[in-house]
């Protein structure tokens, strides 16, 4: 690959480094102002400067060595290539239960190059029986790569094709799927699949890793061993999120797709289930299940996939001072509906209230969920509530802003016809709202 | 013990230094924690597993994946005052403390070495536990330095910012308990090249580059704050590296015996030799013998085998007698072994026929052993009590230790020991496990950043010694010490604002602490402002040279007292002219015999009885005066 070949540098260096000939992984020398440094050639950060080349020290520590007018660069030996030697492979149980992996990116499992200091993703099912040995002993395991993403680039036509794939997994009879996936937006991808596929005769898991895979801390084995045990024998068939249920390495936490957020930037257990508690929890793998309330796990069900998704839909957070034209803008652009991520029990400002009867007018389809996180909207309460209401825009219960919002993404993916849509809304599909508030403490919160 | 004198040239021992001393900064290197550890019980707990990263050759570290698969896990504790989540390794890594950088840079031009233009920080592999991350975040600051020890210039190979490592407060089982205070505390490490060649040069290589850090006047200070590390080898044995050594009076110990140990375990390898024993001889075999110590008095193996564990042998032909050989002090081939068991197999000890019997086990116990292994004379045998997989990975353990000593001296990294013997502590590790830390961008050094550090530069110690003999007239016995002693720069503060007569004020800050603290007084307990004060009260003559050190030793007791107070509680105040002129008087009448018969020669004895009556409340001088006025107007 000649990207990898000189990886990271650009302008004068890049020049320096093609006219000598060397590429990463060679030995070079430089030597300015009485010194010489010599090493390993190493790939340049792409946000690294076009003055300095980074070189791996017999040591093992790099450097980076500012090329000045006098700077001689020489190449000493060429490189050796790792040739990389995979362990045996453990043998294969046919007693055990089969699990298809689907990589979406985020990586969950990597090797470390430590000449060249790469990280390079293990993502094939031979890959992860290497890295995580502990695989073999729960499922037959196959895995494939659907995209290499961020989780941030994803977009629902990806979640269509997400969905089929999953799909096709179930149709070849697996007892489980596990979808690899970046955590920043996993929370909506889940919800997603929640609403495309219905009746699902296995369980589909969500899984990815809030530290690196390259570290020796990274909880991305934890997670993954948690996920495959959860798709292999978890007695729900539902699509379900499972990550870290504390900072210990010690219980993976289930959380049903259409319920779970990711609540912190860093931490190991960043998921959690919001108004409910998560589905199950699994220890010392082991699953216990937290609720009754759960779709059975029966592979005789025919699954019912509906892929399809509409991009026209809109989430506004509310804020102080907000411009009501913003609102307008949507409507101008043909958007089908807007989730409106209000205060409190459910409110905005009275200066919103034409925009917001204006599109409902217009046949937009105007929901209320909270910015609060946790609760229930209720409209009823205050004069704001009611009027809103009276404007037409539709309470979402307990249901998370982001899910309401994906939830209708979906739905206009179905249909395009405003009451068919706002039946749908007001139909729990997934478990994705609740008619009860319980009272519980936060889910495990003791490491 | 008494060792023949070792010819070091002879041998080739090389020994390369690593010295570690954590910084005194506001904050950690990663993180906005304050660099400080606490004593109290851990407000937070949490519990991990670190699993060994596979390289792209598809390797593993040995040790580190054994340790995994053993299910090690650890209970890492933290308060809040002293971690955050990038201690926790539960958020990434904060821009690195440019504090440290800048203290690194100063020391490092202090040793004439060469900034690096750009610093890369690096994850260094670390999978015990002692690193929450499962690496060690570390960087080079400077490259190709040098000190002069003696005559001699020793090379720095590098100048290196770090993080500490979490502190170990337990073991059980496969729990290992971490603190996290100490974690990320930055250290600077100091890494000489492989030229030392006797223990001795060791110790004062190791002296100098300390005295060179606290120059800088921002490191650290106390038992803990400073770690050597060792590389020592010698012709024919191997390199050992040996990690922590806190105490730098130990370092040339830790090296002599280190050569002891290499010289005899080649001595070993080449009975064994002799002996006709290959290390193929040594077979993988382990006899299960819990028959034999059914009814054995031996309380370990009893609870073991009530335990329903088992007791496992393993022959080691030719081997009688080399267990016992002694390699260090109290360190025999048997401790070698015992200590690979305890690391590999998690048992508590091993047994050998070299020292049996004993510990409650028979004669014809060692006996009906040797007859259920079927050895011969000249064999040894290593038997363990534990599980049954324990057992097998301890015995394991011992026959490749059996099978490297017939080779010689086996690679590892070993641990030291207080008095300065070491122990196993693992395999050395392959080639380093850096690569590179991506949360932290490289950090550009520039030349003006270098100028402003250079012009501010502190005083190299031999340039120091020489100013403090120049300029407030010390002898170089007590200018040397003063160095020595850490309180230079509170010798000069005291000079400035005191006007008390230099060596007075060194020999005080040296010889009269020292003293105090062979009399077993805490020392360390007087603050430095009590130190100014005690002087500022010498300068006004409110209390006497000759109470100084009473003085001190009731302020080592009473914190934030002032030397006054300890005059008044001690009836240590001055006199004045007019009371010590009374009590001259009276002494001298008391002895009217004595001065009629001697005249001014009495002095002597005068004196000695005056200055009996009125130790520490006046000065001599004044004493002898005040005498000599009055045995003149009397005879
Ligand atoms: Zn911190």
């Amino acid at each position: 690959m000649s990207a990898e070949k000189f990886s990271g540098y650009k302008g004068e260096v890049l020049e320096v480094v093609r006219r000598v000939d060397v590429e990463i992984g060679d030995l070079i020398r430089i030597t300015k102002g009485g010194q010489v440094f010599e090493g390993i050639l190493i790939p340049r950060s792409e946000y690294g400067d076009d003055k300095h080349i980074v070189i791996k020290l017999r040591s093992g520590y790099n450097i980076g060595v500012r090329l000045t007018p006098d700077a001689k660069v020489e190449k000493v030996g060429k490189g050796e290539k790792p040739a990389f030697v995979a362990p045996p492979l453990p043998e294969q149980n046919p007693a055990l239960p089969k699990v298809s992996i689907i990589s979406t990116g985020g990586t969950i499992a990597s090797r470390v190059d430590y000449r060249t200091g790469a990280v390079r993703p293990a993502l094939t099912a031979s890959d992860l029986y290497s890295v995580v040995p502990e695989l073999a002993d729960i499922a037959r395991i196959d895995a494939q790569i659907l995209f290499s993403l961020y989780s941030e680039n994803i977009t629902p036509a990806h979640w269509t094709k997400m969905a089929k794939t999953v799909a096709e997994k179930i149709e070849e009879g697996v007892d489980g799927v596990v979808i690899a996936h970046g955590t920043d937006t996993m929370g909506y991808s889940a919800a997603a699949l929640s609403f495309a596929l219905q009746n699902l005769p296995v369980p589909v898991v969500f899984v990815g890793s809030q530290r690196s895979a390259d570290r020796p801390s990274s909880d991305a084995a934890t997670n993954l061993t948690g996920a495959v045990l959860a798709a292999a024998k978890a007695p729900f068939a539902e699509v379900a999120v499972a990550m870290h249920a504390t900072v210990s390495d010690k219980a993976i936490a289930v959380h049903r797709g259409t319920r779970v957020r990711k609540c912190h930037t860093s931490r190991r257990d960043a998921f959690k289930t919001i108004n409910a508690q998560p589905i199950a929890k699994i220890e010392e793998n082991h699953i216990v299940m937290l609720t009754d309330d759960y779709k059975k796990r029966d592979p005789s069900q025919k699954l019912t996939v509906k892929p399809n998704f509409s991009e026209e839909v809109a989430l506004i957070k509310f804020y102080p001072g907000m411009n009501p034209a913003v609102i307008d803008w949507y409507v101008d652009n043909g958007y089908k509906a807007i989730v409106l991520e209000g205060t409190g029990l459910g409110h905005v400002a009275n200066s919103l209230f034409q925009p917001i009867k204006r599109a409902v007018d217009n046949g937009v389809l105007v929901a209320m969920a909270s910015q609060c996180i946790w609760g229930r909207v209720n409209m009823s309460v205050y004069d704001t509530g009611r009027d809103l209401l009276a404007l037409g825009v539709i309470p979402l219960e307990d249901m998370l802003a982001e899910t309401a919002t994906v939830k209708l993404i979906w739905i206009f993916g179905q249909t395009s016809n405003a009451e068919e849509a706002k039946k749908l809304l007001k139909t729990n599909i997934a478990g994705e709202f609740s008619e009860r508030s319980i009272y519980g403490e936060e889910e495990t919160s003791k490491p | 013990m008494t060792t023949e004198k070792v010819d070091y040239t002879r041998i080739g021992l090389k020994v390369g230094l690593e010295v570690h001393q954590q910084l005194e900064t506001a904050t950690k290197l990663f993180c906005a924690c304050r660099p400080e550890l606490f004593k109290e019980e851990p407000q937070i707990t949490f519990l991990r597993r670190l699993r060994p990263t596979q390289s792209e050759l598809g390797q593993i570290d040995p040790a580190a994946y054994f340790e995994f698969q053993k299910g090690v896990k650890i209970l890492y504790e933290a308060n809040t005052q002293t971690a955050c989540l990038v201690e926790m390794d539960e958020e990434p890594p904060h821009p690195l403390n440019m504090e440290a950088v800048e203290i690194a840079l100063t020391a490092a031009l202090m040793m004439n070495a060469t900034p690096v233009d750009e610093i890369h920080v690096m994850r260094k592999t670390v999978i015990d536990g002692s690193n929450t991350t499962g690496f060690q975040r570390t960087c080079v600051i400077a490259l190709n330095g040098t000190i002069k020890v003696d005559e001699k210039t020793v090379p720095i190979q590098h100048v290196s910012l770090e993080e500490d490592a979490a502190r170990k407060t337990g073991e059980e089982d496969t729990l290992i308990r971490y603190r996290i205070d100490r974690l990320g505390i930055p250290l600077i490490e100091i890494a000489t090249a492989p030229v030392i060649k006797t223990p001795k040069e060791a110790g004062e290589v190791a002296l100098a580059i300390g005295k060179i850090l606290r120059a800088t006047g921002r490191v650290k200070r106390g038992l803990g704050t400073i770690r050597q590390d060792l590389n020592i080898s010698i012709i024919c044995g191997a390199l050992t590296e040996i990690k922590g050594v806190q105490e730098l009076e130990l370092i040339p110990l830790v090296v002599e015996y280190e050569v002891q140990r290499q010289l005899n375990l080649i001595k070993i390898s080449e009975e064994l030799a002799k002996a006709g024993i290959r290390p193929e001889n040594l077979k993988e075999e382990f006899f299960d013998v819990t028959e034999v110590f059914q009814q054995t008095k031996c309380k370990v193996i009893q609870k073991a085998i009530n335990k329903n564990q088992k007791v496992l042998a393993l022959k080691l032909p030719k081997f009688k007698g080399f267990l016992k050989r002694e390699l260090m002090p109290n360190i025999r081939l048997g401790t070698e072994m015992a200590d690979r068991a305890k690391f590999w197999g998690r048992v508590g000890g091993i047994f050998h026929t070299d020292e049996l019997p004993a510990y409650g086990i028979t004669a014809q116990e060692v006996e009906a052993l040797r007859k259920a292994v079927r050895v011969q004379e000249q064999d040894a045998v290593v038997f363990v009590a534990d599980t049954m997989e324990n057992a097998t990975d301890a015995l394991k353990a011992v026959l490749e230790r059996a099978r490297e000593a017939i080779k010689g001296v086996p690679e590892e990294t070993r641990a030291a020991n207080p008095d300065g013997t070491t122990r196993y502590m693992r395999p050395r590790p392959g080639a380093a496990r850096m690569y590179p830390e991506t949360d932290i961008p490289p950090i550009q050094i520039t030349q003006k950043h270098l100028e402003k550090i250079r012009t501010h530069l502190p005083e190299l110690p031999e340039q120091k010694l020489k100013r403090l003999m120049h300029e407030y007239a010390l002898n170089q016995k007590l200018a040397k010490q003063l160095m020595n002693s850490e309180h230079a720069e509170l010798f000069e503060t005291i000079v400035k604002e005191s006007k008390v007569s230099p060596t007075t004020v060194a020999a005080f800050l040296t010889e009269t602490l020292k003293a105090l603290k062979r009399d077993g007084i805490q020392t360390e307990k007087i603050s430095q402002n009590q130190i100014r004060e005690l002087f500022k009260a010498l300068a006004t003559g409110e209390i006497a040279k000759e109470a100084l050190q009473d003085i001190a030793a009731w302020l080592s007791k009473h914190e934030g007292k002032t030397p006054k107070e300890a005059a008044e509680s001690l009836g240590l105040k001055t006199l004045s002219k007019e009371e010590l002129e009374k009590i001259v008087e009276e002494i001298i009448t008391q002895n009217k015999d004595l001065v009629k018969k001697s005249g001014v020669k009495a002095f002597g004895p005068i004196m000695g009885m005056v200055m009996r009556e009125v130790r520490g409340r006046a000065n001599a001088e004044l004493v002898g005066e005040l005498i000599k006025k009055k045995l003149a107007e009397k005879v």
